[in-house]
C-alpha cells in the first residue's frame, strides 16, 4: 500500500514542478517568476522527503532542512530586490 | 498495518494538495490572488508529507521528531515571503486597486518609488 502511495506522491510532486517550471518560463512579471521559484523550493523539498520515505534513510532530511533555509533566504532577498533595488542597506 | 494506512493516507493528502497548490499557479489569472495557492496549499502539502515521513520513521522502530522542524520551519517562513512578495506586487503596480492615501500625507513606505534620488540617511 506504502508503495501505491509513494508512486502517487511521485506522480504528483513531478506534475506539480513541472507547473512551477511552466510559470516560471511564462509569467508574466518578475514576481510571478520569484513565486514560481519559491513553489519549485517548497516542491522540492516534498520530492526529497518522498524519496527519503522510499529509501528509508534518514540523512535526507537534513538536506530537506538546509533547502528549505536557502529557499526562504532567496525568496526574501529575490522580492526585496525588486522592492528596493539592493537587498542590506 | 495501521501504520501502512496512516502514512499511505498522509501520503496521498499531502501530493494532492502540493498538486493542487501548483495547479492554481498556473490557473490563476491574477498576479495577486496567484499568490493564495503555492503559499498555502503548498505548504500544507509539504506539511502532510513531512508527517508522513515521521510516522515512517515510528513505524520503522526508532523514532524521530526532527522532521518537525522543517515542518515549523516552512510553516513560519511561507507566510513571510508571502508577504514580501505581496509588498512587491503593490510596488510594481500589479494589483486591481492601489492602498489607500494616507490623512497624514505620507506615502505607503512600498510606494515609495523615488527613494533612490534622496540624499542617504546618515544619522542611523
Amino acid at each position: 500500500m506504502i508503495q501505491i502511495a509513494l508512486v502517487f506522491a511521485y506522480v504528483c510532486i513531478g506534475l506539480s514542478l513541472i507547473l512551477a517550471m511552466w510559470r516560471l518560463w511564462k509569467g508574466p512579471n518578475v514576481i510571478d517568476r520569484v513565486l514560481a521559484l519559491d513553489t519549485l523550493v517548497v516542491n522540492g523539498i516534498g520530492m526529497i522527503v518522498v524519496f527519503g520515505i522510499s529509501t528509508g534513510v534518514e540523512t535526507y532530511f537534513e538536506s530537506a532542512l538546509i533547502i528549505a533555509m536557502l529557499g526562504f533566504v532567496s525568496t526574501v532577498a529575490y522580492a526585496r530586490f525588486v522592492l528596493r533595488g539592493n537587498i542590506i542597506e | 498495518m495501521i501504520w501502512d494506512i496512516l502514512i499511505a493516507v498522509a501520503l496521498v493528502i499531502g501530493a494532492v494538495f502540493t498538486l493542487v497548490g501548483s495547479y492554481g499557479l498556473v490557473k490563476i489569472d491574477r498576479p495577486m490572488s496567484r499568490l493564495h495557492a503555492p503559499t498555502k496549499a503548498s505548504t500544507l502539502g509539504v506539511g502532510s508529507l513531512l508527517l508522513a515521513s515521521i510516522l515512517d520513521a515510528y513505524s520503522s522502530g526508532d523514532g524521530s521528531l526532527h522532521e518537525i522542524l522543517v515542518m515549523a520551519f516552512l510553516f513560519v517562513t511561507a507566510p513571510i515571503s508571502a508577504h514580501f512578495m505581496a509588498k512587491a506586487h503593490i510596488h510594481r503596480g500589479t494589483v486591481a486597486a492601489a492602498p489607500p492615501t494616507l490623512e497624514s500625507g505620507e506615502t505607503w513606505a512600498c510606494l515609495d518609488k523615488d527613494r533612490e534620488e534622496q540624499p542617504a540617511d546618515t544619522s542611523a
